[in-house]
């Protein structure tokens, strides 16, 4: 039987950047706990020789033509209209880069 | 207006007679909408566009233009989008906390190709947020009920499209099917809903769930409005890079369907299962030879979908970051974070071949089943979920419970194949019984053959619940 433990959880949830509580923890870590140990029957199936499905359509390469169509683009003003943290007709976003720590 | 219209038909008969305008059909479809709110199937009501639209149409007939129709398929067919259907203009949330006041600057192919088409866009649906669940109960909004009881669930994840068509709120509505979402919904509430071939219908502008299983389809009362819309809405559009222009498999003078015996099993309600039964026997009786087939691995497509479904939701969700638009991610639901997690854990180092390799491998086996099937019928006749309606709240607190509602559904998104879910009466409690049928990728036209054939033996009537 697979079990999840604090630290799986806070390891998953830290690659997908989610914050988590305490309760929350421990509901995930029971509840994926028995989700991941329904998937041990694939066990049972034997897959020797076969190819992995990615997709159902076959096609592949699919190209367009790299061009401009104003049409299909939008002007600064709907690209920044989904946000309100907007400054000179740039997005605002937090600090990634700190003061240097190696001066 | 009292009576309102089933079918596309009778609404065109309507308009055309000058029966009613379209701008009475609004107010009766709006009317209706705000007594019955209780259903919480609206998320998003769009009043004004819903009017200017309809006086648009009103204008079009005054000129009793001959061709209208046919240039119009849709001409005014009352639709509710799903809120995963991108709007320009109409707030559009996926039913999460996270796009609570996003509002497009664009609309999805399926929503431009129906507005042309002649419909009238009354609002937006709920659903389950990003579309996950089976039941309607995972929206951020409040549940959606089931309009024939409401303590009910409706289905999902395409909730309240589903219960706002089958309450006659709207005539049609536009779905999502990744997993079931609307053949699953469509049977809850007893009413039409098409899940097509994988890559036939654009996705473009619509939220994107889980890449390699999501289609776009649509509900209505009759199979042959599904049909219309079907239509309306598929072929290339040049953004959606998996969509081509097919041609369709057509129906033979002679058919025959098979039943899959891994379908009726423990666990399968029995009312379900003699429902299907019976409705083999309509087939039958028309004419048609109906065989029992095996799909071997049925049992583990929930395995399956399981795995590469949140694998792919995870990578898609990793999008809403909250600067562009949206919430941050602390506003993510509970089932959208279990999701999330699910599939980074199976995607993450040292789990990748395990899980989410092995499922694609299995996934390959369940084609397989489908292709050895198809080799020797037109097309699978099938119950849609294991059990009718179950009650709100009955699986909302078991994840795994909830996820294997999906059996009998999911592993036609895997295989990429269309399936067709059709009421076919009730159950002792007076809640929706039905079908599917599935058929090889391209078969839609022998689905809605078989469909509408088993409509015409039954005499079959769409009906309203009393509410």
């Amino acid at each position: 039987m697979v079990k999840l433990t604090k630290d799986d959880i806070l390891h998953v949830a830290g690659l997908a950047k989610l914050e988590i509580d305490d309760s929350e923890i421990e509901k995930y870590s029971s509840q994926l706990s028995s989700v991941i140990g329904y998937f041990s029957e694939l066990s049972e199936v034997d897959t020797k020789n076969v190819e992995p499905t990615s997709q159902t359509t076959g096609l592949e390469n699919v190209y367009r033509q790299d061009e401009i169509k104003s049409e299909n683009s939008f002007d600064q003003n709907e690209s920044l209209s989904g946000s309100d943290n907007v400054h000179n007709g740039f997005f605002k976003v937090k600090a990634i880069l700190e003061g240097r720590t190696d001066k | 207006m009292n009576n309102i219209p089933l079918t596309i038909k009778e609404t065109q008969d309507g308009l055309l007679k000058k029966e009613y305008s379209a701008v009475e059909l609004v107010n009766g479809y709006l009317d209706k909408i705000n007594k019955n709110k209780d259903l919480n199937g609206f998320l998003t009501l769009c009043e004004n566009e819903a009017y200017s639209k309809a006086k648009n149409i009103d204008k079009l007939i005054a000129t009793e233009d001959p061709n209208l129709v046919n240039d119009f398929p849709l001409l005014g067919a009352t639709v509710g989008h799903k809120d995963l259907f991108l709007t320009k203009g109409v707030r559009t949330t996926a039913a999460s906390k996270v796009l609570e006041s996003y509002i497009p600057q664009y609309s999805g192919t399926a929503v431009l190709r129906m507005d042309k088409a002649g419909s009238i866009m009354l609002g937006k649906t709920n659903c389950d947020a990003w579309a996950h669940g089976a039941s309607g109960e995972n929206s951020d909004f409040g549940s959606t009920k089931n309009p024939w009881n409401k303590k009910y669930v409706p289905g999902g994840s395409s909730s309240g499209s589903a219960a706002s068509v089958a309450a006659g709120l709207s005539l049609i509505a536009t779905g999502t099917d990744t997993g079931g979402s609307i053949r699953q919904p469509a049977n809850f509430c007893g009413i039409v809903g098409l899940k097509p071939t994988y890559g036939v219908v654009p996705r473009y502008g619509v939220i994107a769930m889980a890449s390699s299983l999501d289609t776009v389809g649509s509900f209505g009362r009759s199979v042959s409005d599904v049909e219309t819309v079907f239509n309306v809405i598929r072929g290339e559009d040049g953004f959606d890079s998996t969509v081509k222009n097919h041609s369709f498999l057509k129906p033979k003078d002679k058919m025959k369907i098979g039943i899959p015996k891994e379908y009726f099993v423990e666990g399968t309600d029995k009312e379900v299962a003699e429902n299907v039964k019976k409705v083999s026997k309509v087939f039958e009786k028309a004419g048609i030879e109906v065989i029992e087939v095996s799909l071997p691995n049925t049992k583990y497509a929930i395995s399956v979908y399981y795995i590469v479904q949140p694998a792919e939701v995870s990578s898609n969700l990793g999008r809403y970051d909250g600067i562009r638009f949206g919430n941050s991610r602390a506003d993510f639901g509970s089932e959208a974070k279990r999701r999330i997690m699910l599939g980074t854990y199976v995607l993450s180092a040292g789990y990748y071949d395990a899980y989410y390799l092995k499922a694609q491998k299995v996934r390959s086996r369940l084609i397989n089943d489908f292709d050895n099937v198809f080799d020797k019928v037109d097309a699978i006749l099938a119950p849609v979920s294991p059990t009718p309606a179950f009650k709100l709240g009955e699986k909302k607190e078991d994840p795994l419970k909830m996820y294997l509602a999906d059996i009998f559904t999911a592993s036609a998104n895997l295989a990429g194949i269309p399936g067709l879910a059709v009421p076919s009466g009730f159950n002792s409690e007076k809640l929706p019984l039905g079908f599917q049928i599935l058929g090889p990728k391209f078969s839609e036209q022998i689905l809605f053959k078989l469909g509408n054939l088993y409509e015409k033996e039954t005499s079959f009537k769409p009906e309203l619940p009393n509410l």
